[in-house]
């Protein structure tokens, strides 16, 4: 998806009020809250050559919406490619994850407030759920009724905590909502005991045999979250699809109006902003609101089909997953953090089994040396000379001590195999793991420093190293591994490239 | 009254923590104009050398017991300082890494990259070391003396450990003090952060300022966490929690105050603990945090500091 022809049409499109826009073929109308240089850069960018460019005008021209109804169609049409229960969840979680991730954009990438409290907001969508539509207080509203409730006590929930903004910028509101973060887990983590009351069922949360949380209901007609096989319910990611095109139409309306508008001229220059006149304050409010309401409506999906909610979930690790994919994606662009979200999802998914881990990690090592070297000279260098200076490694190593090579690979498949002939696999590591691991770091800090041939130089055994790394300790631990790389994909494209993949450039004017 | 004594010396030995961090904060605050997320997984690191170095250091003799072959004394001076070159190294390396390639970013990018940081290491820290919790008192230090022993103020005990953590956290703070104040370097940071354009300009190295402070906050950070951890088990996890008691802690005194850090540690170092001992040790941090949204929406300026008046 291209949010490009969304730009295409603000460019042109006439602004309401005095200022009177020429409409014309590569009119400089005037536009707020975009410095026209960077606005233009991709009529400069097109003279790409080769097929590759004309792949991408071409790409240019699909309207947003042909865009949106392939997404819509290819999960509506997942279930038929694949019985397996396993895939059809992790597409409903994706599908959860850019719902998310469209909130979070309102408030970071519109409205350019960093906000770290956006998760709770999550966490009070579900929660609220459960506990208006759940045997916790043998209430049972039908979701017709709860779910437009709960999106309007997310957006009240988000102006209320949204007030602070008011009188707060930058890194004080940073703080205020990320108290406000915390304040919610020790809330849903502690509320079994409120004055000897349970609210949130404290750590075991809400749900399970005694507090059930019921499925969605529309008009009477009930959507069990499983079948009755036990496997996943498809009709919920039918159900998530639906709800994503539908917010994603309506915050592309939003975005495309005043408000959306007074959003991005709020993010580039508050102060500037306020001497022209707009209600800065008051934008800010909305921001918060806008995204909260979107968080809780989330969150009531994802709490109906889980049948349950528990506190582990809204925990900060979830907030660095949302930010990695609304910064991946590039913040303001919707079909950005879509995008961002599929991908850090299934990423995500795909770590969880060393076997898959694997070809990731080489995928990923490869293409990333295509990407800086293109086809050259260096290109081979590099690769041939990890190579070989793998198995001469390898050699080596065995004829000194024979079990630091006869260690086992993590995972199966022929690539293991190739690893394992190519990788020094010892059988046990000890104190190497760690001391591999920071040398990896510290190496892969120092190239960032180095220039030319030198680098090159450096980069070869530090891709051996990566490798030896990857393979014996990273491997080996799934879960630290998955978050050890959303923090490195957030500082490194912060570093190189903070407007994502699919984000516009901005520059900052002094 | 007992109680009230023994509470009293648990919120002093936690505000000296608190303070130590609060320190760091406020001084990369006050140049940089940075919130440096990645502070509390900085003091982590440091709980972390200390025990690396403690266990190193004290099973050089004899394989089954710990037997430095120095004195106790000697060995936890030692483990204090290597604990705090090492998170001096990793906060330098942080500030050159992840924040001043964006100094001149929007304000939001250094933030999500501090994030990012403090993510990395406290994940990274996981990976090379496990989630289960670290404690000093494991090795049965001084055969446990160093916890027990010390003299009584009423009915109750007072570890020695204890007042040497209050006492070497201040003699941190007094040497801090007179570093920002009385020496070259102290008066160019103490300009950097009032202007620092106006400081560049009058020919100060902002470069080197911003790592002179990167260094002391992050030394600070290794400080507090060995004395942390010499009275509580450490884990990959208490940065997080910790960053912000600190940051909470600077901004009751007012960020960017020194003495202001100092003051706000111990305020919110007895807060807890009179919260712990008299209320409930469960709602104690929604306490504290309660306390920072009333600061940060009454008095953002905190105790000690000055109104912040926005230039243009």
């Amino acid at each position: 998806m291209s949010d490009d022809h969304l730009h295409d049409d603000e460019l042109t499109r006439p602004l309401e009020g005095a200022q009177a826009a020429s409409t014309a073929e590569g009119g400089t109308s005037p536009a707020v809250g975009r410095d026209e240089w960077v606005a233009r850069h991709g009529e400069r960018a097109v003279s790409r050559a080769g097929a590759l460019g004309v792949l991408e005008q071409r790409l240019r021209t699909v309207p947003w919406f042909a865009w949106l109804a392939l997404l819509v169609a290819a999960v509506a049409l997942l279930p038929v490619g694949f019985e397996s229960g396993y895939v059809r969840r992790v597409a409903f979680d994706t599908v959860v994850y850019m719902l998310l991730a469209l909130g979070l954009n309102i408030v970071v990438g519109w409205g350019g407030l960093f906000d770290l409290g956006y998760i709770a907001f999550y966490g009070i969508g579900a929660y609220a759920y459960a506990m208006l539509s759940s045997s916790q207080f043998d209430v049972h509203l039908p979701s017709i009724v709860s779910i437009p409730l709960i999106v309007v006590l997310g957006a009240v929930v988000g102006l209320l905590v949204g007030l602070p903004s008011r009188r707060l910028s930058g890194d004080y509101l940073a703080i205020v909502t990320l108290f406000f973060f915390q304040l919610f887990i020790v809330l849903s983590t502690n509320g079994d005991d409120v004055f000897g009351k349970n609210i949130t069922g404290g750590s075991n949360g809400i749900g399970g045999v005694e507090a059930a949380v019921d499925p969605l209901s529309f008009f009477g007609w009930e959507l069990p979250q499983i079948n009755s096989d036990g496997s996943f319910n498809v009709a919920y990611l039918y159900v998530a699809i639906a709800v994503f095109a539908i917010v994603f139409v309506a915050l592309r309306f939003v975005n495309l109006s005043r408000t959306g508008r007074a959003w991005r001229s709020l993010r580039e220059d508050p102060l500037a902003a306020e001497m022209m006149g707009m209600p800065v304050n008051w934008l800010k409010l909305m921001a918060f609101s806008f995204g909260a309401a979107v968080a809780a409506l989330t969150g009531t999906i994802f709490a109906s089909l889980n049948a349950g909610v528990f506190p582990q979930t809204f925990q900060f690790p979830l907030l660095i997953t949302a930010y990695a994919m609304v910064i991946l994606g590039g913040a303001g662009s919707m079909a950005g953090v879509a995008f961002g979200a599929i991908i850090v999802n299934v990423l995500l998914e795909v770590l969880r089994e060393p076997g898959d881990a694997r070809y990731i990690f080489y995928v990923a090592v490869v293409a990333g040396l295509f990407a800086i070297f293109r086809l050259s000279v260096k290109l081979a260098v590099v690769l041939g000379g990890t190579l070989v200076l793998g198995f001469a490694v390898h050699v080596v190593v065995g004829a000194i001590s024979g079990r630091a090579v006869e260690g086992a690979t993590n995972g199966g498949g022929w690539l293991a195999d190739a690893a394992g002939a190519w990788v020094v696999i010892p059988t046990s590591l000890g104190a190497w793991a760690p001391i591999s691991y920071v040398a990896l770091v510290v190496v892969v800090l120092w190239i960032t420093t180095l220039h030319g041939w030198w680098r090159i130089a450096v980069l070869v055994p530090t891709l051996y190293l990566a490798a030896f790394v990857w393979e014996n300790v990273m491997l080996a631990k799934p879960e630290p591994t998955r978050y050890i790389l959303l923090g490195a994909i957030l500082v490194t494209l912060m570093v190189a490239r903070p407007e994502g993949l699919l984000g516009e450039k901005r520059v900052e004017i002094v | 009254m007992d109680e009230f004594i023994q509470q009293t010396i648990n919120g002093l030995t936690l505000g000296s923590v608190y303070a130590l961090i609060a320190l760091g904060y406020s001084l990369v605050y006050g140049v940089l104009k940075l919130l440096n997320f990645a502070h509390g997984d900085v003091y982590m690191v440091g709980a972390f050398i200390g025990f690396g170095m403690i266990e190193w250091l004290g099973f050089r003799g004899d394989a089954g017991a710990w037997e430095p072959i120095v004195s106790t004394w000697f060995v936890l001076a030692i483990v204090l300082l290597v604990a705090m070159a090492g998170t001096a190294g990793l906060g330098v390396a942080i500030e050159r890494f992840a924040y001043r390639p964006l100094r001149n970013a929007p304000r939001i990018a250094p933030l999500i990259s501090a994030l990012g940081v403090s993510f990395f290491i406290a994940y990274s820290m996981q990976l090379m070391f496990g989630a289960q919790q670290r404690d000093y008192n494991a090795f049965g230090i001084d055969n446990g003396k160093l916890f027990l022993e010390g003299f009584n103020i009423g009915n109750v005990r007072v570890p020695l450990l204890r007042v040497i953590i209050i006492a070497s956290a201040f003699v941190l703070m007094i040497v801090l003090w007179l570093l920002v104040t009385r020496t070259r370097t102290g008066k160019a940071m103490r300009a950097t952060s009032f202007d620092r354009e106006a400081a560049a300009m009058m020919g100060i190295d902002i470069d080197r300022v911003i790592v002179f402070t990167f260094v002391l906050g992050s030394a600070l950070a290794g400080a507090a966490g060995v004395m942390f951890a010499l009275r509580a088990p450490a884990s990959v996890t208490m940065g997080f929690i910790a960053g912000l008691k600190g940051f909470t802690a600077a901004v009751i005194g007012g960020i960017g105050s020194i003495p202001g850090a100092m003051g706000g540690g111990l305020i919110l170092g007895l807060a807890e603990a009179y919260t712990q001992g008299y209320v409930s040790s469960k709602w104690s941090d929604l306490f504290v945090f309660v306390i920072l949204i009333g600061f940060m929406l009454f008095r953002p300026q905190g105790l000690f500091g000055k109104a912040d008046i926005n230039k243009v």
